[in-house]
Order: C-alpha cells, then sequence, then structure tokens
C-alpha cells in the first residue's frame, strides 16, 4: 500500500464517525476508493470490512473503478430535467459510447449523472471536473468533448 | 474578547471601503455566478491597466441569477451602480467607460443601489423582480464579502448573539415562540418546540467532563432536485446561519454543533470553512465566547450523496460514520439524538431567521406573514420562467404574484401549465391554484408542500405524467430499502408510470397507481417514503386527463414522452442547409443541399439534436 494512502488515513483520529470523511478524502486523492484503502481504513477503526463497504455503497458519491480523466456529471434536477437533462445525457452516452458511470476505453472521460447541484437558474447544467457548464444545448456539448 | 472592540475594527473596514478614493468593484461570485463567467470577468478586469487601481471583493449572491454575471461598481461620489450579463468580452471596457468617461452602458446597467439616483438609471430595487420581495435572510447577500467577518459585523452581524449572551434561556425560547417561527426545511414544526424539549432534555444529562450534554446541527443537506436557497445563503452569507447556530447552543446548553452541508456544494463547503476560522480568530467560537461562560464549536461534515440524510434520523446516523437508514421517531432527535443526545436540528434559514429575529425582535419579525406563517421565506424559481433565481417574499404571498410578477411568467412566451413545489415530497399544482397564498398549511391542503422552498415553473411543452415519472425514478433510488413499502412500492409505482410514459399503459394502471400511492404513504416509516407518492397523487389530481390521453389515445400534450412524438421537418421554412442531416448522430436525415430535407420516422430516435441545431426553425415535434 502507498505511504501516502496510509498517511491520508492514518492522519485521523481513529473514530467510527470519521468513517465517511476518511473515504471522502481517499476519493479525492485517487479518484475511485481501492479495496485496499477501505480494508486499510477498517482495521484502523477497529471495525469489520464488511462496516465500511456497507457505508461506502450506500452513499452515491463514491466510485469502485477508477475515474477518466474528465469527470463529466450530467445535472439530472428537476428544472435540468424539465429542461431536457435526460436527453442530452442519452446523447452523452451515445456519443461516448458508454453507460452511467462507466469510462470510456481510452481512459479520458468517465459519464455520470447527478441529482442537482443547485446551479438550477442555468439549467440544464453538467460538470465538467470542477467546472459547471450552465444552459447546456448539444453545439456547446459538441465543443466541450472537441475542445479536449 | 468582547464584541465592541471587534465591532469597531470591522466597521472601520467597512468605512474605508465605502468611502475608499479607489474604485471598488463588486464581482457576485457564487456558484451560478462562476457558471456565467465571473471568474473570466474578474480575470478581464485585473488584466486591464487602466481600472487596476480598482479594488475588487468577491461577493455572494444578489439572487438575481438570470442576469449573472453581475458586477456593481462604487466610485467617488456616486451611488453603487449594478450591471448585468457581463462577460469577460465588454467587461473592462464597460468599468473604464463608466470610471473614467461616467458613460454608462444602456445594455448592461440594472440600477443604482439604495435612494440615490443617477440620471437616467432607475434604482435596482424598482426592477420587478425584486420590488414585491422583502429581503431580510438575503439582506447581505451580494453586497458583503462573505469571506470577510468585519463585513457581516459591520452590518450589525452577531448583535443577535450579543443579545443573546445576556438572556436566560427561557427567554429565549420566549423570543422565538413569540415571533411563531416554524422551521423553514419544510414541515413547519415551530422551531421553540423543538428548542424547549432539548433544553429540558439536556437539563437531565448527568454532568460529564469535555462532553456537550446536548448538540446542534445545522442541515444544509438541500438535497431537493430544483432547490438552491441554502447554497445561496451559505456561500452569500454564512456568519448569518452560524449565529444562529451559536444562539441555538447557548440556549439548549450545547457546546458542540454540526453543520451538515451536502459535498455537491464545494464553494459553500469552503466559505464555511473560512468562516469557522475566522470565527475562531475573534473568540466567536471556542472556549468562553466573547468573554461569557459560554463555550461552543462547530464542525463541519459533508454529505455524501444520499437524499434521505436531509431526514434527521438518518442524518444522525451519517454524522456517526454508518448508512444514512432512519430509526423510528419517537423518541425525537430532540430527546433522544445524536450519540444518544438531545439534538436540535434545523434548516440553515431557520437558523439564519433566528439570528435575525433576536437582533430585532419578535415584532420587527411578525411584520410579514400570515398569522400562522409568520416572517420572510426564501424560494428557489427556476425551470421554464423568464427570470430564475432566487428571491425572498413575505409568507401568504400568491403564486401568481411569485411565479408573474417577480419571474416574470414562463419563458419564451408559452403557456402556463404547472409549478412543482416541496421537491420529491411535494406536488405539482395547476394554473387554477396561482391565487393560492404561500404559506404552510394552504399547500399542505392543496396537495402539495412548502418544503425547503424550491419553485419549478412548467409550461405546456411538459409533460405531468413523465415528471411523476421522474419524481418516482428519484425516490425509487433514493429509497434507503428499510421499509418494504417505499422500496418496493416506489418500484412497483415507477414500474407502471414507465409503462405509460412509454405508450404501453392501460386503464387499470391508474387505479393501481392510487392504491400503490396510497399503501406507500400509510407504511413508509419516514418521509421520503410518507411523501414519495405525492407527486404522483397532485398529478392526478391536477391533470388527470394527460394520463388518460397517455393510455386511452396514445398522446403525449407535452410532447415528451419519446414513443408519442414524432419530429418532421416545415417544408417551407427548411433552407436545404443540411446542418442538421450532419448532425443527426442516426443518419434519419435525408435531402440534397438547398432541397428540403425530410426525417426518415423509423430511423430517428428522437434525440432533439437536429432541432436544436436548425437555425431556421423548419424542425417541428408533433
Amino acid at each position: 500500500m502507498p505511504d501516502d494512502l496510509k498517511q491520508i488515513i492514518h492522519r485521523h483520529w481513529g473514530e467510527r464517525s470519521e468513517l465517511i470523511s476518511i473515504l471522502q478524502k481517499i476519493q479525492e486523492q485517487y479518484g475511485y476508493l481501492p479495496p485496499e484503502a477501505m480494508q486499510e481504513t477498517a482495521s484502523y477503526l477497529k471495525i469489520p470490512d464488511t462496516a465500511v463497504f456497507a457505508v461506502a455503497t450506500f452513499y452515491s458519491q463514491f466510485r469502485f473503478e477508477p475515474r477518466g480523466e474528465k469527470l463529466i456529471r450530467v445535472c439530472l434536477g428537476t428544472a435540468c430535467h424539465v429542461r431536457g437533462a435526460d436527453r442530452f445525457l442519452a446523447n452523452l452516452k451515445k456519443e461516448l459510447g458508454i453507460e452511467e458511470g462507466e469510462t470510456t476505453p481510452d481512459g479520458k472521460y468517465t459519464l455520470e449523472s447527478v441529482a442537482c447541484i443547485g446551479c438550477c437558474a442555468l439549467s440544464p447544467v453538467l460538470t465538467l471536473n470542477e467546472e459547471v457548464i450552465a444552459n447546456i444545448t448539444s453545439p456547446k456539448i459538441r465543443k466541450m468533448l472537441i475542445k479536449k | 474578547m468582547k464584541l465592541e472592540s471587534v465591532k469597531e475594527n470591522a466597521s472601520n473596514e467597512w468605512y474605508l471601503l465605502q468611502d475608499s478614493r479607489d474604485p471598488v468593484i463588486y464581482v457576485g461570485t457564487a456558484t451560478c455566478g462562476r457558471s456565467a463567467g465571473a471568474l473570466g470577468v474578474i480575470e478581464a478586469l485585473q488584466k486591464d491597466d487602466d481600472i487596476n487601481n480598482s479594488r475588487i471583493i468577491e461577493t455572494g449572491c444578489l439572487g438575481l441569477c438570470y442576469a449573472e454575471p453581475i458586477i456593481m461598481i462604487k466610485k467617488t461620489g456616486r451611488p453603487l451602480l449594478a450591471f448585468g450579463k457581463v462577460n469577460p468580452r465588454v467587461a473592462a471596457r464597460l468599468v473604464r467607460d463608466y470610471l473614467n468617461e461616467d458613460k454608462i452602458n444602456n445594455d448592461f446597467v440594472l440600477g443604482t443601489v439604495g435612494e440615490e439616483r443617477i440620471n437616467g438609471v432607475g434604482k435596482l430595487f424598482d426592477l420587478p423582480v425584486l420590488k414585491p420581495q422583502v429581503r431580510r435572510i438575503l439582506n447581505n447577500c451580494g453586497f458583503i464579502d462573505p469571506e470577510n467577518i468585519y463585513h457581516y459585523i459591520a452590518n450589525s452581524g452577531y448583535s443577535g448573539l450579543q443579545k443573546t449572551l445576556e438572556l436566560k434561556p427561557d427567554e429565549i425560547i420566549g423570543h422565538v415562540k413569540v415571533a411563531g417561527l416554524r422551521g423553514r426545511g419544510g414541515a413547519g414544526f415551530p422551531t421553540w418546540k423543538k428548542w424547549k424539549t432539548a433544553r429540558d432534555e439536556a437539563n437531565k444529562q448527568p454532568a460529564a467532563n469535555n462532553e456537550s450534554p446536548a448538540f446542534i446541527i445545522c442541515n444544509a443537506d438541500e438535497g431537493d432536485p430544483g432547490a438552491f436557497m441554502n447554497r445561496s445563503l451559505l456561500e452569500g452569507d454564512p456568519h448569518s446561519v452560524l449565529e444562529g447556530m451559536l444562539i441555538a447552543g447557548y440556549t439548549i446548553g450545547a457546546s458542540r454543533g454540526y453543520i451538515y452541508c451536502r459535498a455537491e456544494y464545494p464553494l459553500a463547503l469552503s466559505r464555511l470553512k473560512t468562516a469557522l476560522d475566522q470565527m475562531r480568530e475573534l473568540n466567536l467560537l471556542g472556549e468562553n465566547i466573547l468573554g461569557t461562560d459560554f463555550s461552543f464549536d462547530i464542525r463541519i461534515k459533508e454529505g455524501a450523496g444520499a437524499f434521505v440524510c436531509g431526514e434527521e434520523t438518518a442524518l444522525i446516523a451519517s454524522i456517526e460514520g454508518k448508512r444514512g437508514a432512519p430509526v423510528p421517531r419517537p423518541p425525537f432527535p430532540a430527546e433522544v439524538g445524536l450519540w444518544e443526545k438531545p439534538t436540535v436540528i434545523n434548516n440553515v434559514e431557520t437558523f439564519a431567521n433566528v439570528a435575525l429575529l433576536l437582533k430585532h425582535g419578535a415584532d420587527w419579525f411578525t411584520e410579514y406573514g400570515t398569522e400562522k406563517s409568520r416572517g420572510t421565506k426564501t424560494f428557489s424559481l427556476a425551470g421554464k420562467i423568464k427570470y430564475p433565481g432566487l428571491i425572498e417574499v413575505p409568507l401568504g404571498i400568491t403564486l401568481k404574484e411569485i411565479i408573474f410578477d417577480i419571474g416574470g411568467g414562463p419563458s419564451d412566451g408559452k403557456k402556463f401549465k404547472a409549478v412543482q413545489t416541496g421537491g420529491p415530497s411535494g406536488g405539482c399544482l395547476s394554473s387554477d391554484m396561482l391565487d393560492l397564498p404561500v404559506d404552510y398549511d394552504s399547500l399542505v391542503q392543496a396537495g402539495s408542500i412548502m418544503g425547503s422552498g424550491g419553485l419549478v415553473v412548467m409550461d405546456e411543452d411538459t409533460c405531468m405524467v413523465d415528471v411523476a415519472r421522474y419524481f418516482l425514478e428519484f425516490t425509487q433510488k433514493e429509497s434507503c430499502g428499510k421499509c418494504v413499502p417505499c422500496r418496493l412500492g416506489t418500484k412497483a409505482m415507477l414500474d407502471i408510470l414507465s409503462k405509460i410514459t412509454q405508450g404501453k399503459g392501460e386503464e387499470k394502471d391508474l387505479n393501481f397507481l392510487k392504491e400503490t400511492g396510497a399503501a406507500v404513504q400509510k407504511g413508509s416509516l419516514c418521509g421520503l417514503g410518507k411523501t414519495a407518492p405525492n407527486p404522483v397523487l397532485s398529478t392526478f389530481r391536477y391533470f388527470e386527463n394527460e394520463y388518460t390521453q397517455h393510455v386511452k389515445e396514445n398522446k403525449c400534450s407535452g410532447k415528451t414522452c419519446k414513443e408519442m412524438i414524432s419530429y418532421y421537418v416545415l417544408e417551407e421554412n427548411c433552407t436545404g442547409c443540411t446542418v442538421c442531416k450532419r448532425m443527426c448522430p442516426q443518419e434519419a436525415i435525408i435531402g440534397e443541399s438547398k432541397e428540403v430535407h425530410k426525417i426518415i420516422e423509423e430511423v430517428c430516435i428522437k434525440c432533439n439534436i437536429c432541432h436544436e441545431y436548425c437555425k431556421y426553425d423548419a424542425i417541428e415535434v408533433n
């Protein structure tokens, strides 16, 4: 196990209530939760592996596969929905040739949906890594994909 | 440290800014401002040599999301002047023209702030979208730097806390009771009752060193899709919420608070962190706050993307590091909550209200609102509306005033069909209900709820069956799975709704939906399941004809359900430019250059791409 991973975990007090935030820190660093990281977390917090896995799978934020270089998250909030968000998601799936939660074979894009990012007044929106792209249209998405 | 000395420093800094000889440019950089390009505007301003003596201050959101990015310019002898829809290309010129030549570009100017006027420019707060609003909670949003605690303090921040520390807890509860403040998270439970229960329970706790006898939790898990009031407030004026938490902590005798904020709000989280650090520096957090016996600390807990964690018992489980599954109430968290200690959980806006009402008194608070729903309320206005944004209005205002007077009605001249209130727990109200006063009780009677304040407007091109399906898909995904009626009932309802939207619905399905909906309501433990059928039942109540149309005529009047619509080329508008043909991912469009095109229906997947690319309005949906 890489040292920095151990460091992330061991920086915490070791209380059960820190579980979610430890997992968040790991994902922040690695983009996903490697199995050995979850095992190390369990032993550090002195709880069974299954307890860590049960929590990790409950929350939609956590990913169990490495993510691509660019993470596209299509917002499916109500305001985005009434402005055609599901169509944009379907078109992106077709364009990238992957399903929700998957990564393109070249490791470039991961496609996800998100329940709502609270940017409803500028709907429909998606996020590309940290950046929020507002008022999306098919031409805008096309430009975004071409721009690399 | 006493607040008075801090106040002095804060006022000095604030007035230096107000009277600054160098120009000051305020740029709204909340999430909506940023997504509209505010950071690019700042970069453009900083690069311009002519105006780089100006100070740039980043603020929160003014609420006029439709006009983002918004900048406000202050120069000596002039009132603050607001400009909207500024982009990096025009920003520097706009500022230069105004600062150096007093030229105001009418295409971008929104208005002056305050009573002072500039010739030919109206007042910002006279804009139709702002005029009917009463801004109390949002008073600072857009005008102060949320990352500078002095700005908050100079605008009488923390004076509610100061007053609180001179009162006895029972007196504070009395004030909150007289004010009639009800929880802003949605259910509208009287805040004072929650506090009193928690205080009584906390008094029964055995004294233990270093352990808080009770806890305060701020619910900033704003999970309702289509709602962003809490995000805007935390990004624009975080201290107003934190002040309320301190007041609550003092009242119930807690020494620890948590703010549970969703991970989807990175900017709110970072501004909260900054706010807490600054509070610690000024002894507004920590031991013996402002020289009193009161000690309190606040920690941030980041949510991890589970809607059910907005439910208080699930939220507590999540803070404890567990799966967010609700447990039966009673006992209520105010009796047995976080780590089995009495715990007050209030919404972001409730805390902000507490700080205001302690500062100004209960009489001030009750100047607005109705008898049973006192005060003002923030709402986020989104969907198919002309002026989407964040607003604050007195409770009791009608839906019509909100949607048409403030929001400008549906966008693109379309006809209003419905407004969705209360998120997945709420319902859709039709145009017949536009005169309904917006208060806790009227909305429940109409088959919806106020919820935390998300209002999503729908026009004639929205299919209400699809909206019901959308919400059921959401609640089905978010159900924690603990109660069978919720876990399986939402799935069964979703299956039926999907069947109907796919054109395979039968008449018996409609009864099945109503019956299952009633069972899910009765048989679920927590609010998520109890209210999950609301979007279906309310659309039945107001839009039953759409359901029967889908089932009997295979028709979707909202032109949404793919199996019931078709795309075609409007021959008289088509110029044969071939754009749609080239963009169609299915190669479903044929036709030579400069000749009318045609869509092959059998191949078309109704992705709408041709419609979006066509510049001649030649693609129609039927």
